[in-house]
């Protein structure tokens, strides 16, 4: 029998107000999201990785923890035994010993292999998600994002939080 | 297309496409060495794309992580822990730093972060 999914807003919120701490600033989204159809079979997309775990290739600079709003441009011919993790908020353990848990790039390169996908943009893009303040997210961060998306031809984004 | 492994916060969000599976946090795109779930994970998150037509669509995958779900009652959603955070970049060993450290004079760093070749030199992030 399938148990609730964990409620997460609820928990650190009770965790805050136990621990004395000013509440945090969920971000709710009302209005209908914006909806770009999608224009070309899948077989012949190009598809971008954005993972927000944290990821960084050996030889980058690591994310810090206070409000990083950097991302790193992480080849997608990358070895997968250069990837590394810096975050705060989860559990690295696995992150660590196996990256595709959270950032599945050999996931996607076999698919590509496959022909399910098209191609992967040159580069996949990471950042640290854990950055309290969503405007610097709206106004910094997302749209450095998307003008590389729009720079490398993706067709679609794939986002892989934690 | 964003996968998650948070439901609340992704329904709270709201973003135009969504895969649900129900993992701990960590685990979006699948368990670790487990490449045939992460690619069934991965097929149904890009199929969506394709089967999709309403904005703020949530896909429910029907996956578990064990059969007894006792990882949701054993400490999920801790969250923050308040450690004192500063800009120092935080490797993943100490190795890595001197790698980066390195690669900060090579062409390298161009890949760290937004920086561009106008500006003076890449930010204290990288």
């Amino acid at each position: 029998m399938a148990e609730a999914p964990v409620e997460y807003i609820a928990s650190i919120t009770r965790q805050y107000a136990r621990l004395g701490y000013k509440p945090y600033g969920w971000v709710y989204n009302t209005d209908t999201p914006p909806w770009q159809p999608v224009k070309k079979p899948l077989a012949q997309s190009r598809v971008a990785l954005i993972a927000s775990g944290g990821i960084y290739r050996r030889g980058q600079v690591a994310f810090h923890f206070k409000d990083d709003t950097s991302f790193r441009l992480i080849p997608t011919e990358v070895r997968t035994e250069d990837l590394r993790t810096a975050h705060f908020a989860y559990d690295q353990t696995d992150a660590r010993r196996e990256p595709n848990v959270v950032f599945p790039i050999d996931t996607l390169r076999g698919l590509v292999h496959e022909g399910f996908i098209g191609a992967l943009t040159e580069h996949a893009f990471t950042f640290m998600g854990g950055i309290y303040s969503a405007r610097r997210v709206r106004e910094d961060l997302a749209p450095a994002l998307t003008s590389r998306l729009v720079a490398e031809r993706a067709d679609l984004a794939l986002l892989v939080p934690v | 297309m964003t996968m998650s492994s948070a439901l609340d916060i992704t329904r709270a969000v709201n973003p135009p496409r969504a895969v649900f599976t129900d993992f701990p946090l960590g685990h979006t795109a699948g368990k670790p060495f487990d490449r045939r779930l992460q690619r069934q994970i991965m097929i149904e998150a890009l199929s969506a794309f394709e089967t999709m037509g309403q904005p703020g669509s949530i896909k429910m995958l029907p996956f578990e992580w064990d059969a007894d779900h006792s990882w949701k009652h054993a400490g999920a959603g801790k969250g923050d822990t308040r450690q004192a955070r500063t800009e120092e970049p935080q490797y993943q060993t100490e190795e890595d730093k001197a790698a980066a450290q390195e690669g900060r004079l090579a062409e390298e760093c161009i890949v760290c972060s937004n920086w561009s070749p106008g500006s003076e030199a890449p930010r204290s992030t990288g």
